[in-house]
């Protein structure tokens, strides 16, 4: 297949290391049964910044997402190689527990998922089964701080105890930013959240990643090259499962290496 | 002609209309644009040839016998013709069979009759055989020359389909209708005989009546409530029973087997299912019962051995699947969106299915349930061999206690008078019986759909 051809490490900015990586990737690569999906995936992924993965569908993006927390761990047929380190500790190795790091390393997904229950439990679900909050005067206050921060609280605080179901789109998106961000996680991963929304929602939660970024590394799939533009420092290109190019968002954005990001930043394929 | 041979020739007739129309559709779509496919053409055709005549020869076979009735009683003695309707009909089988000649002795007096009776239904065979087919060629002919080019056939052919089908589903309704109001009618005299208070609330179920004025012991009280007491009784044992192990199994095919060993368990539960009741009942009977009873012994209790915990024991099993297969059915349907929410949050399996699944699953397995209910209150072979016939007012599940549905079985077993008390008491119980299930049915359909609707 296509992956056979050996990738070229290229790391744009060799300073890139200096900065201290939140994550690090090495030597990912991914098979669904026999169906190879990423071959040897290396990055890093600073603190506090925004990280683009764009590339055509079926590239690897979500799969790449989901090594981050594990939730590749949920499908039967799929296997993992390689070792991701978050704070310089293997997430592969052994003796991690899987439920605490997926506590530190929150995901929202591309449908808005939010639980069939109330606003407020759905929020507090994640504080709930870590037991962060001693009483129930810890637990609101986790509630709103979190709706705060996903910009949601004004819009629901009169109805907490309405269905979360019953949100607009929009609005479901930011609750579950919300529930994520309830578990004080350190990275949230977020795969096209905004690609069931209108682009007013999609404005909206494009300036909520920006706010967040100050407490959180975000990581974020996205189809959007204006959005990768909009709300990302950092941008790496996946084509055919494997990584092309990664750097500033600017300079991928304005002067690619590759002539394969240029042409998909163009247009040209995807 | 008999009716076999005269249906055979119409169904020969109708598939040579088919071909007929066929052909001519064909021999049209060589010069011009045909509206529908040549075989709507030809269905087109053979239902013009088949469906009035079938309707015409069904309309006869109803009439028929009315008519020549009527014609025959005229060739009756002087003496018969005067007779009341009920007897009149004796006689008239009579007739009937003397001209079959399969009559157990001569009476000369109807040979008249009987002469006449048989010529009559010669002529019926004759006349409808012979009208029968006329309308079926009739109808061929008609259709065959109505197959133009611009024909709707297939519109036509379809209209036709779907009033079939409504009709059949209107007599699965009217059926209903039918059960429901003969019952209601002998409901009604039933209350009539005995006062609806004394039935719902009376404490004492004694159903026998005196057949003559001056036997004794059988005074009779209809008060239902024993009997309604134990059917809840019996029904809540067997919920005890089949909800908890029908969930987790549930739980356990759904979310924790592997894709074999739910290959293997699914089916397994299903066998269940379709164990005929007898058997159930001679399990609790002959098995459970006794088994029971010796356990009692054992620890000094005093236990039946016809009981409502062996009827209700084995009822819950019977049971199972219907709560298990139900319930997979609607945590399978809960989105694999939540379940990986949840995950995502760092939930453990358990945490997953208690917090998120089964709350989202809820409405489905209530309404499960509650089928499972309404499916036990109306359950009889079980409670009929093991738990019973006394209806004793008494919350201790180790006595012999009874049920509406084994009362209905008593009551209208053997030889009966349908006009008296007792009998009617089967049909007031029905009645009731039919509400429970039929609310509860209701209920639970609405709870699924709503159900459905959350996640659609
Ligand atoms: N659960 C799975 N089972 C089998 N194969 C899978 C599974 N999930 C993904 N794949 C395969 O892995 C490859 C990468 O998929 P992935 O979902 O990571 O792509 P993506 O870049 O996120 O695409 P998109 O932009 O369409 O979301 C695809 O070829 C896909 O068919
Ligand atoms: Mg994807």
């Amino acid at each position: 297949m296509a992956l056979t051809a050996r990738r070229q490490v290229l790391e744009t900015e060799p300073l890139a290391t200096a900065k201290t990586a939140k994550v690090a990737a090495h030597g990912v690569t991914v098979f669904y049964a026999d169906k190879q999906a990423l071959e040897d995936v290396s990055m890093d992924i600073r603190g506090h910044e925004v990280t683009a993965l764009i590339g055509p569908s079926g590239c690897g993006k979500s799969t790449f997402l989901r090594c981050m927390n594990r939730m590749n761990d949920t499908i039967a047929i799929c296997r993992v190689e390689g070792e991701i380190l978050v704070d310089g500790v293997d997430i592969y190795g052994p003796g991690v527990d899987v439920v605490h790091l997926r506590a530190r390393i929150g995901m929202v997904f591309q449908k808005p998922n939010p639980f069939p229950k109330s606003i407020f439990e759905n929020v507090a679900y994640g504080p709930r089964i870590h037991g962060l909050a001693e009483n129930k005067v810890a637990l609101d206050d986790i509630v709103e701080t979190s709706l705060r921060r996903a910009g949601l609280w004004d819009e629901v605080k009169d109805r907490l105890n309405e269905a979360g179901t019953g949100l607009s789109g929009g609005q479901q998106q930011r609750l579950c930013i919300a529930r994520a961000i309830a578990v004080s996680p350190e990275v949230i991963l977020m795969d096209e959240p905004c690609s069931a929304l209108d682009p007013i929602a999609t404005a909206r939660i494009e300036e909520l990643i920006d706010e967040l970024r100050e407490k959180y590394t975000i990581v974020i799939v996205t189809h959007s090259m204006q959005q990768a533009a909009r709300v990302s420092q950092r941008t790496a290109f996946f084509h055919l499962g494997v990584l092309v190019e990664q750097g500033d968002t600017e300079q991928i954005f304005t002067n690619p290496v590759e002539k394969r990001t240029q042409d998909y930043i163009t247009g040209r394929i995807g | 002609m008999n009716l076999l041979t005269l249906t055979t020739a119409l169904l020969v007739l109708a598939a040579l209309a088919y071909r007929v129309g066929q052909r001519r559709a064909l021999r049209l779509r060589t010069d011009q644009r045909l509206a529908a496919l040549p075989s709507h053409y030809g269905a087109y055709v053979a239902l013009w040839c088949g469906l009035p005549a079938a309707a015409l020869l069904v309309l006869w076979l109803i009439g028929e016998s009315q008519i020549v009735r009527l014609l025959v009683v005229g060739a009756l003695p002087a003496e018969s013709q005067g007779l009341a309707p009920a007897q009149l009909d004796l006689v008239l089988d009579e007739v009937a069979r003397i001209a079959a000649g399969t009559n157990l002795f001569e009476d000369d007096s109807l040979a008249a009759a009987a002469a006449r009776y048989s010529a009559l239904r010669g002529i019926s065979d004759l006349a409808k055989a012979v009208v029968v087919m006329a309308a079926a060629v009739a109808g061929l002919v008609a259709g065959q020359h109505l197959v133009v080019a611009r024909l709707r056939a297939r519109d036509a052919v379809e209209r036709l389909v779907r009033g079939a089908l409504m009709a059949a589903s209107t007599m699965a309704i009217l059926g209903t209708i039918g059960i429901v109001a003969s019952m209601l009618l002998e409901t009604i005299r039933f209350f009539q005989q005995v006062s609806p208070l004394a039935f719902f609330t009376g404490l004492e179920w004694s159903p026998q009546t005196a057949i003559r004025a001056d036997q004794v012991g059988s005074s009779g009280a209809f008060g239902a409530i024993p009997v309604f007491a134990g059917t809840a009784m019996i029904t809540l044992i067997a919920m005890i029973v089949a909800v908890p192990i029908g969930l987790m199994a549930a739980i356990h095919t759904a979310e924790y087997a592997s894709p074999r060993a739910r290959a293997i368990i699914k089916p397994l539960l299903e066998v269940l299912a379709g164990i005929p009741t007898v058997v159930y009942g001679f399990f609790a009977a002959l098995t459970v019962g006794p088994t029971l009873r010796r356990l009692g012994d054992t620890i000094g209790l005093d236990v039946a051995s016809e009981s409502a915990l062996a009827a209700g024991l084995v009822m819950g099993v019977m049971i199972i699947p219907f709560v298990s297969s139900l319930s997979d059915d609607v945590i399978n349907a809960v989105p694999q969106a939540l379940r990986d929410g949840a995950y995502a949050l760092g939930s453990t399996q358990s945490e997953v299915i208690v917090r998120v699944v089964l709350p989202a699953a809820l409405h489905g397995i209530v309404g499960a349930v509650l089928l499972a209910v309404s499916r036990a209150i109306g359950e009889t072979m079980i409670v009929v061999m093991a738990a019973g016939l006394a209806a004793n007012l008494s919350a201790n599940p180790l006595q012999a206690t009874t049920t509406v549905t084994v009362q209905i079985a008593t009551l209208l077993v053997g030889d009966q008078v349908f006009d008296s008390a007792k009998t009617l008491a089967a049909f007031a119980l029905g009645m009731v019986l039919f509400m429970a299930t039929l609310g509860l049915n209701i209920i639970a359909l609405r709870v699924v759909t709503r159900y459905r609707q959350a996640y659609e």
